[in-house]
């Protein structure tokens, strides 16, 4: 009797819910294999990883707005003041 | 570019322009940040504003055992909770919710439609600058959490470590509401492509 008997194969549906943790290096070595398996005969899926991957590129190159002139006098304003006031002793910026 | 390390280092001497050149590159993800946890853009900036003056006085006893951004985000979220509002409720987590509509598949599970691969756009410089307004919309239409944790991880590039320290989360809570939030993401992105085929 085959008690070792290999997983069911995944379906599209099932594999798309494992990318990110693929992705994250967070599934289990069976899990990994199983999910790359199924990449193998699914160009589909392969394209969604495929996807993914640009899309977490793409998010990373989001950059930040541009302070306006107002906001940039007023934060040279607040550090002033700030560095004129002494810092109270026992502040919680702890690391 | 600057790193934010060579910032900090001119920060410890007193450099007026270095703070003001961090307040630029941390200010948007600062407020977006806060504003999960208050009720309120005003709110928001009080405890953005707070966070700041945490850092100027606390950059001399910041020992860089993390980085400058999860000390900074870490600032930003307790003083978010302390600040006397209490946490606003963010939308309740359904596990049932599929990353991908279960109308995308067949019976069998399978691909209804086929995939496209993208990688002729990952490529295309106009593409991918037109990609820039179209995702930081989308990233800010996510749901609280998932917002929180998609700007720490991939805006920010935080690692997952410091993401769950800086928001008191779960390692698998992290992993859930990242693949929520991507997930989304990808989708945008794939409506935007196709409204662009056609148009």
């Amino acid at each position: 009797m085959n008690v070792m008997r290999r997983r069911a194969d995944l379906v599209c549906q099932q594999a798309v819910k494992l990318v990110n943790d693929y992705l994250d290096g967070a599934l289990h070595r069976s899990e990994r294999r199983r999910f790359e398996r199924h990449l193998r005969a699914c160009p589909n899926c392969t394209a969604y990883l495929e996807q993914m991957r640009a899309t977490i590129a793409a998010t990373g190159r989001i950059t930040p707005e541009d302070l306006s002139p107002e906001a940039r006098r007023e934060f040279t304003e607040l550090y002033r003041a700030w560095r004129a006031d002494d810092p109270t002793p026992g502040d919680d910026q702890s690391d | 570019m600057e790193s934010d390390a060579e910032l900090l280092a001119r920060l410890r001497d007193g450099d007026e322009q270095a703070f003001v050149l961090l307040v630029g590159r941390y200010q948007g993800a600062l407020l977006r940040l806060a504003r999960t946890f208050v009720p309120s853009d005003s709110v928001a900036e009080e405890v953005v504003q707070d966070t700041w003056m945490g850092v100027v006085r606390g950059v001399d006893r910041f020992e860089e055992r993390s980085t400058f951004k999860t000390w900074l985000f870490r600032i930003l979220v307790n003083r978010a909770r302390t600040s006397g509002v209490r946490e606003h409720r963010h939308v309740p987590f359904d596990p049932t919710e599929p990353a991908v509509s279960p109308d995308r598949f067949d019976r069998a599970g399978s691909w209804a439609e086929p995939l496209v691969p993208w990688e002729s756009d990952v490529d295309d410089r106009l593409v991918a600058a037109a990609w820039g307004p179209v995702l930081r919309a989308a990233v800010d239409g996510l749901p609280g959490r998932q917002r929180d944790v998609v700007l720490l991880r991939d805006v920010e590039g935080l690692p997952a470590d410091d993401v769950c320290t800086v928001l008191d989360i779960t390692e698998g809570n992290q992993r859930v509401l990242l693949h929520r939030g991507r997930s989304k993401l990808r989708s945008v992105l794939e409506g935007e492509r196709r409204a662009r085929e056609q148009g």
